[in-house]
């Protein structure tokens, strides 16, 4: 922590959090919000006067609650920078005359309560996103009792106790009675692999954490008798089934089955379990002083805000998905954006700092390569067929394109363009080209699938990012689904044009199935709202007409979710076959009259 | 309009058994043979393998062709395998497409070999259709600023800062807490060593 604090080539902004990033790979443009400390970081030395008048106790966070801090503190002696920062909802007001009494007695008058919050803003290539977990909350949990019984703590909370640098000076202690603990409980998987409660995944961590911590405990008091309640112990990775046996030799107990709840003997505070020893197969009743839960790890719950702020997708435990699981582990699917560290999945020390040190890696070859080839697949405007309607320009997720109707104008700066092809698809005027997917590309698709047979095959839009991904990962895991599904693959969903649906239904598909990313999921920021809009407008179009507005389905299908599409394909196949080739033939006929009209009207 | 001289490549992927255990590749070939302005068509074991794409750029130079198709896996997994493939003999890589007879066809129809053929010649059949009309694209390239930003001052965060900044580029660390060190600071001791956290 300390090299970061004073390492030449690192700008360390603490209290800070990224407001917007746009741009792309080589040149992210970057907004962070430094919020007010209300101390001057450079100026403060860490003396501590203040925080010794401050009249405001709370509890303090970094202690689990265990102890409590002031309205000026500092979080922990170590902390980089080292520097005391005001929380403002603490304080009992930035009035001098409510308090002041720090400001007063801060002998180098670094307390300013007017500090603003700063914007800074930069830009980078690369971003690696390592923005951690968070640990699981078991008070839901209530037959473990925790909250609910002082002397069942979390192994967070043991980490505190067990401190030297804790609130106890380093005392395991009872919290009902600030005694030392003859007899100490575990039980282990508290969150995690449980389809019922907290999560299905293993949390990777909890087992050698508990490990650790019977061998802490032991370190401190030889006397001391402790007994771990599993359901597997995952001693997997290097140097742990060594650990694992230096615990067991050191007097641990580990009993194979997890209690089902904990009752509290009242008068001794103390704390009983029945459990099923599933290795002796025998119902076995203990107690002891004092159970440790050891919690596993969730997904942040700020892990929204840097998702949209990247256009990052999420696995279906909940952590960030890699570019590839195994072939792409650190790099994100957005180019120029890496993972270290538990945001992509739960870690422990080493294995966030390999990732961690894979993710610097890759960004060099980005960074040492100097140059980056920029998207090819991008819009072109004829300003020829142009009508200024400015239909394009409001869709465009990315400002590219601006309009000035009443001066007849159309600029568009094509490095801005992103190539979801929204634009292309909204254009009435066949004014906008989609570079790589244009009209006649995906019109030719349609054709050849439909050539033969068009009855029996549903025409089925994907988007590359996410249903079409999410088609794929379906295909990894070997789930089957009924062959009548033919896929055309386009950047977005938002490229999707009503005429290539239409055209689709004209030439006798039985169901089309406009499908991509979800909504907080699409890479093109908010394009696939576009294709919403365009969906619906369809469907009224359809009930006009007297075509089965079910027909045309609209589906959102994450990358993760291969069980969802093999669900989706299955249940359109039912739908598909529901359409009789009378109303087929009923909808080309309409269709047809339709366009026909429509020439028409144009000549 | 496409081009009147068009001269398509397609490419047949076995993948092994992926592709071939359920789904017919010999008549995949004899049936892109027959598309319109299909001048080769082409099967291999392993199309991504060195052998599968110096046939390519073999068939390519002696067949004179100005547009590929390669009908194997998801173009997530290949598709700059074989853009690389074609620029190396010379062929604008945009020209080359792909037709997703794996994830999409012969892993998901598993039961089915005669379905799944089928499917399989309509993807090759619709990419072959869309090849007619791709056309070369330019990549630009632009430089890239000698800087990085790390979301997170966790253990994670502080190594890669770390390792960037010792290898000399400029980072930010964005740290959403008044200091560093995340959850591993409030750890005691860290295992497998048993040493301390901070």
């Amino acid at each position: 922590m300390m090299d970061v604090g004073r390492h030449p080539n690192i700008n360390l902004l603490t209290y800070s959090e990224v407001e917007s990033i746009s741009g792309y790979i080589g040149n992210f443009h970057v907004k962070v919000r430094k919020k007010a400390r209300y101390v001057y970081e450079n100026e403060c030395t860490a003396c501590g006067d203040c925080t010794k008048v401050c009249p405001v106790i709370v509890p303090d966070e970094f202690q689990q609650g265990f102890s409590s801090r002031k309205a000026i503190y500092i979080a922990f002696p170590q902390a980089v920078p080292s520097s005391y920062l005001i929380n403002m909802d603490n304080c009992l007001g930035t009035n001098p005359i409510a308090c002041g009494k720090c400001a007063e007695k801060c002998e180098k008058k670094c307390i300013d309560y007017d500090m603003k919050d700063e914007s800074v803003k930069f830009d980078v290539g690369v971003v690696i996103v390592a923005t951690g977990m968070d640990v699981f909350d078991p008070t839901p949990l209530d037959e473990y009792g925790y909250t609910k019984y002082e002397n069942v703590i979390t192994s967070m909370e043991f980490e505190r106790l067990i401190s030297a640098g804790g609130p106890s000076d380093g005392h395991f202690i009872r919290l009902t009675d600030s005694k030392r603990p003859e007899t100490v409980g575990f039980i282990q998987c508290v969150g995690s692999r449980s389809e019922k409660y907290g999560n299905p995944y293993c949390s990777n961590i909890c087992c050698m954490n508990t490990i650790k911590d019977t061998l802490l405990l032991k370190d401190h008091y030889p006397d001391i008798e402790a007994k771990v309640f599993y359901i597997d112990i995952r001693a997997f990775g290097k140097g742990f089934e060594d650990l694992f046996r230096r615990s067991k030799e050191a007097g641990i107990t580990y009993i194979r089955g997890i209690p089902g709840e904990i009752f509290e003997d009242p008068k001794t505070r103390n704390l009983k379990v029945m459990v099923e020893d599933t290795t002796a197969n025998k119902i076995e009743e203990h107690e002891f002083d004092m159970f440790v839960l050891s919690v596993g790890v969730t997904p942040r719950f700020d892990m929204p805000e840097v998702q949209q702020l990247l256009t990052l997708s999420k696995t279906s435990d909940g952590f960030f998905m890699e570019a590839h699981p195994k072939l792409k582990p650190v790099d994100a699917p957005t180019s120029g954006v890496f993972f270290a560290g538990c945001a992509e999945a739960p870690k422990d020390v080493k294995d966030s700092v390999t990732q961690a040190s894979a993710a610097a890696a890759r960004a060099e070859t980005v960074l040492s390569a100097g140059k980056v080839k920029l998207e090819a697949i991008t819009s072109t405007i004829n300003t020829d067929l142009c009508r200024f309607c400015a239909v394009c320009a409001k869709g465009c997720p990315f400002n590219a394109i601006s309009v000035n109707p009443k001066k007849k104008t159309i600029s568009y700066v094509e490095a801005l363009c992103k190539g979801c092809g929204t634009c292309s698809a909204d254009c009435q005027f066949n004014a906008i080209t989609m570079k790589h997917f244009t009209d006649e590309q995906i019109i030719a698709q349609i054709d050849a699938y439909l050539e033969e047979d068009p009855y029996s095959k549903v025409i089925l839009f994907t988007c590359n990012w996410c249903s079409y991904a999410g088609a794929d990962t379906c295909g990894l895991a070997r789930l089957q689904y009924p062959p009548n599904q033919r896929l055309i693959r386009t950047m977005c969903s938002g490229r999707v044009d009503e005429k290539f649906v239409l055209h689709a239904f004209k030439n006798g598909a039985p169901m089309v199935v406009v499908s991509g990313c979800h909504y907080a999921d699409c890479h093109y920021i908010d394009a696939n709202r576009q294709t919403q809009k365009r969906v619906e407008k369809l469907w009224d179009k359809f009930e006009r007409l007297g075509i089965r507005p079910e027909r045309l389905l609209l589906e959102w299908i994450s990358a993760a979710e291969g069980q969802r599409f093999a669900k989706i394909m299955r249940d359109n196949e039912e739908l598909r076959k529901k359409v009789t080739k009378k109303e087929i033939e009923h909808t080309i006929k309409v269709l047809t009259e339709e366009e026909e009209k429509k020439k028409a009207k144009k000549k | 309009m496409p081009q009147d001289d068009l001269r398509i490549g397609v490419f047949v992927c076995d993948c092994g058994t992926n592709i071939a255990g359920s789904v017919d590749t010999d008549a995949l070939v004899e049936e892109a043979r027959k598309m319109d302005n299909v001048v080769c068509s082409i099967k291999n074991r392993y199309t991504c393998a060195e052998p599968g794409q110096q046939e390519i750029k073999k068939a390519i130079k002696e067949h004179k062709l100005n547009r590929v198709v390669v009908a194997s896996c998801s173009p997530r997994m290949h598709e700059p395998t074989f853009r690389g493939c074609v620029s190396e003999a010379g062929l604008n890589p945009y020209l080359v497409d792909m037709a997703n007879i794996r994830e999409q066809c012969s892993w998901v129809h598993m039961g089915d070999r005669e379905a799944a053929t089928k499917k399989a010649g309509d993807t090759i059949k619709a990419y072959v259709a869309r090849a007619r009309y791709l056309e070369p694209q330019e990549e630009k390239e632009i430089a890239v600023k000698q800087s990085a930003l790390i979301i997170g001052g966790g253990v994670a965060g502080i190594q890669a800062a770390l390792d960037l900044a010792d290898a000399g580029y400029k980072v930010t660390l964005v740290e959403k807490e008044p200091s560093l060190g995340g959850l591993m600071a409030q750890l005691d001791k860290t295992y497998p060593t048993m040493d301390c956290s901070i």
